[in-house]
């Protein structure tokens, strides 16, 4: 009982310091989501679900204060792709950096357009799905206090990408982002997302894939060393779709990633992947939870953490496969290379299996550097540190390849080498 | 070329002594083989020369043209022209051959201060003496030796070998495992980069091997020690006596 109403206690703190928007199209969502954080209360240390990753820093009323990233240090990503902007600085968009979002129909959340019913069947909707069986009180705040974000429906093949760009200009910036996203029937998109965003940041995305859709997903974070965030991912998958998701993670003091991702129509693919990398006060955690729920769907985890000088990785995954959702191939991978004996990764890979016809697999391992294959790279003359680099670029190798864009591939991996350089590897 | 003069090793781990003394010398232009029994110290002897971690040399020296070698990182040796096939290859995951072939390539010339070998260029010469190896565009993709046959890690060996052009070639049981046909290959490749300033220790146990490269000097190695020397005749003595013979007279 204790427990739970210190929960409450804090759900109220931190609603207190919020101005919360009323009225508009998302008013009856938000009211929604209000009374299921009210109920919930915000997590606390002695939740299952929040066991390996300390969630204070989230919860508590005032954001930390989070010092700026010297921009000269890294360049950013995706600068050489014919691409749609749209800027957010600590959350708050920005219509002079970004570009024209109405000729390629991103609609934005803070204009609070009344008619966009397919956002009103999407706000909310996936993320109050995804509070069963396990409760992600954090994604209540935010569809309950979100009032920036992108909404973008998409009927056809997209013409470029969409890439939000988060700027973190404010060393006390506390950024609350909601994206809904609706692929109408064979549609395609790839959604690009990159930046520091804010000293701390609360970022849902829901994704509706429907029949014969592809939507791609890329994203960057990290960045400025104290900076925090949690975002969820909620996807729902139509009959034949495809959802591809894919995180590299490079600093950043606390991140916590859940995906939330329901295979509702049979032969869909679901692949989340993410190469994480942290040196010294880095705290990384990977949350996911891939539900079957149709016949001969698809689903991949696959997560790669590369830790050293202290650095924790986190991952919690689950295939739950319903009953009935025959065929199913479930794969799911979570490694870590430990660079030193300071670093830890702390795993919990779960299947739950209600179905007799279906092939799950799953792994976790955590390792060193094999020093073996880092004297043979050197007998062969390349130098220490090229050689560990090289042995860090490979172990991160499959969750880099889920990237079906070659040139975003090679993107990722050349923003992997210039952050080894920076760190001694 | 080489000399190797009194060496001593231990293990680091613990006390055991493997190398006990070793000295060898071996001429630019020459093919010098060893010969031993299992466990006598050949692959330990290839290793301190390459740099391997785990061991340490407790009196003695090695150089490479006068270069002291054992003060060096296992690169720097590299760049200064010793190469050594290794009897077990090892398996990398994730790194395809052929970015790992050209890393070596580029990062020995960027240490000689040459410059970098273009894409096209070392595309040009990899598939030429790839295809002398019967090594296949395939298996260039695939990551460095996972999934080759023993046979197909040799000749990757020997491929590395003919593109790094080192000057001082280290072979260490290139042969075991190898069917007639694959040693051909191996021994050709090895034969394609004789000449004058080039020099090669090659440790087998076979004459086989001896008879397509064929040795100017032959040496036999038992209980961490070079204990006799001689020309390419001491090779057929063991092939017809086993070292049972010789060991008797030495110790
Ligand atoms: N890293 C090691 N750990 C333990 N023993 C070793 C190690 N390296 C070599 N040895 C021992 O040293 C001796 C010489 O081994 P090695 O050099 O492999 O001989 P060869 O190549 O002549 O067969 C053997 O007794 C072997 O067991
Ligand atoms: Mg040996």
């Amino acid at each position: 009982m204790a427990v739970a109403e210190a929960k409450r206690n804090a759900a109220e703190a931190r609603l207190s310091a919020l101005a919360l928007p009323q009225g508009g199209w998302t008013g009856v969502a938000r009211a929604e989501a209000l009374a299921r954080l009210r109920a919930m209360g915000l997590p606390g240390r002695r939740d299952e679900y929040w066991r390996y990753t300390d969630p204070a820093t989230l919860v508590q009323a005032e954001a930390a204060h989070a010092a700026l990233f010297d921009p000269q240090d890294e360049p950013m990503v995706f600068t050489s792709f014919d691409r749609v902007k749209v800027v957010f600085v600590d959350g708050v968009f920005d219509p002079a950096q970004s570009d024209d979002l109405e000729a390629a129909g991103v609609e934005l959340l803070s204009r609070q357009t009344a008619d966009i019913h397919w956002a009103q069947s999407l706000y909310g909707v996936l993320e109050t799905r995804g509070q069963t069986p396990v409760q992600r009180p954090l994604a209540a705040l935010n569809t309950a206090a979100a009032t920036e974000g992108v909404l973008i429906r998409v009927t056809g093949k997209a013409a470029k990408p969409v890439s939000l760009i988060y700027l973190h200009k404010s060393e006390t910036s506390d950024a609350i982002l909601h994206h809904c996203v609706k692929l109408e029937e064979g549609a395609e998109l790839t959604l690009l997302e990159n930046g520091p965003a804010a000293a701390r940041f609360n970022k849902v995305l829901e994704v509706e894939v429907a029949d014969g859709a592809r939507f791609h997903h890329i994203r960057t974070q990290g960045r400025d060393h104290e900076r925090r965030a949690v975002t969820h991912i909620f996807a729902r998958l139509g009959r034949e779709s495809l959802f591809k998701s894919f995180t590299l993670t490079a600093n950043g003091v606390l991140t916590r990633n859940e995906a939330v991702i329901e295979l509702t129509g049979d032969d869909a693919v679901a692949h989340v992947a993410g190469a994480a990398v942290g040196d010294g006060d880095f705290h990384h955690d990977d949350t996911v939870f891939v539900t079957h729920a149709a016949e001969r769907c698809e689903s991949r985890q696959v997560f790669k953490k590369v830790l050293k000088n202290g650095a924790v990785g986190v991952f919690q995954g689950k295939i739950l496969v319903k009953p009935g959702a025959q065929k199913t191939d479930g794969y799911q991978i979570s490694q870590s290379l430990l660079l030193d004996d300071h670093s830890q990764f702390l795993a919990k890979p779960e299947l739950e299996i209600y179905a007799d016809d279906v092939k799950c697999s799953h792994g976790s391992t955590s390792g060193a550097i094999d020093e073996t294959a880092l004297y043979y790279l050197r007998s062969r003359g390349v130098p220490l540190r090229q050689a560990q680099s090289l042995l860090v670029l490979a172990f991160l190798a499959e969750a880099i390849q889920e990237i079906e864009d070659e040139a975003l591939a090679e993107d990722i991996r050349s923003r992997l080498e210039s952050w080894l350089a920076r760190h001694g590897q | 070329m080489l000399e190797i003069n009194n060496l001593h090793v231990k293990l680091e781990e613990d006390d055991k002594v493997i190398l006990k003394g070793v000295n060898l010398k071996v001429e630019a232009g020459k093919v010098h083989a060893i010969m031993g029994p299992n466990g006598s110290g050949k692959s330990t002897l290839s290793y301190v020369l390459s740099g391997r971690d785990g061991y340490e040399v407790t009196d003695g020296s090695a150089t490479l043209d006068g270069v002291e070698l054992l003060e060096m990182e296992p690169e720097e040796r590299a760049a200064a022209g010793l190469f050594l096939a290794f009897q077990y290859p090892v398996e990398i995951p994730g790194v395809g051959n052929m970015t790992f072939l050209r890393t070596a390539v580029n990062a020995q010339r960027k240490a000689r201060g040459q410059e970098e070998m273009s894409a096209g260029e070392f595309l040009k010469v990899v598939r030429e003496k790839a295809k002398a190896l019967k090594i296949d565009a395939e298996m260039m993709k695939r990551p460095v030796n996972v999934g080759f046959s023993g046979g197909e890690k040799k000749r990757n060996e020997i491929l590395q070998m003919a593109m790094l052009e080192p000057k001082m070639c280290i072979l260490d049981e290139t042969d075991s495992g190898l069917d007639v046909d694959a040693m051909k290959l191996v021994a050709e490749g090895v034969n394609a980069l004789r000449d004058e300033g080039r020099a090669f220790l090659v440790i087998t146990h076979y004459q086989r091997l001896l008879d397509h490269i064929k040795p100017d000097v032959v040496h036999i190695m038992a209980d961490g020690r070079i204990v006799k020397t001689g020309g390419p005749e001491l090779a057929l003595e063991v092939e017809n006596n086993g070292y049972a013979g010789i060991l008797a007279e030495v110790l």
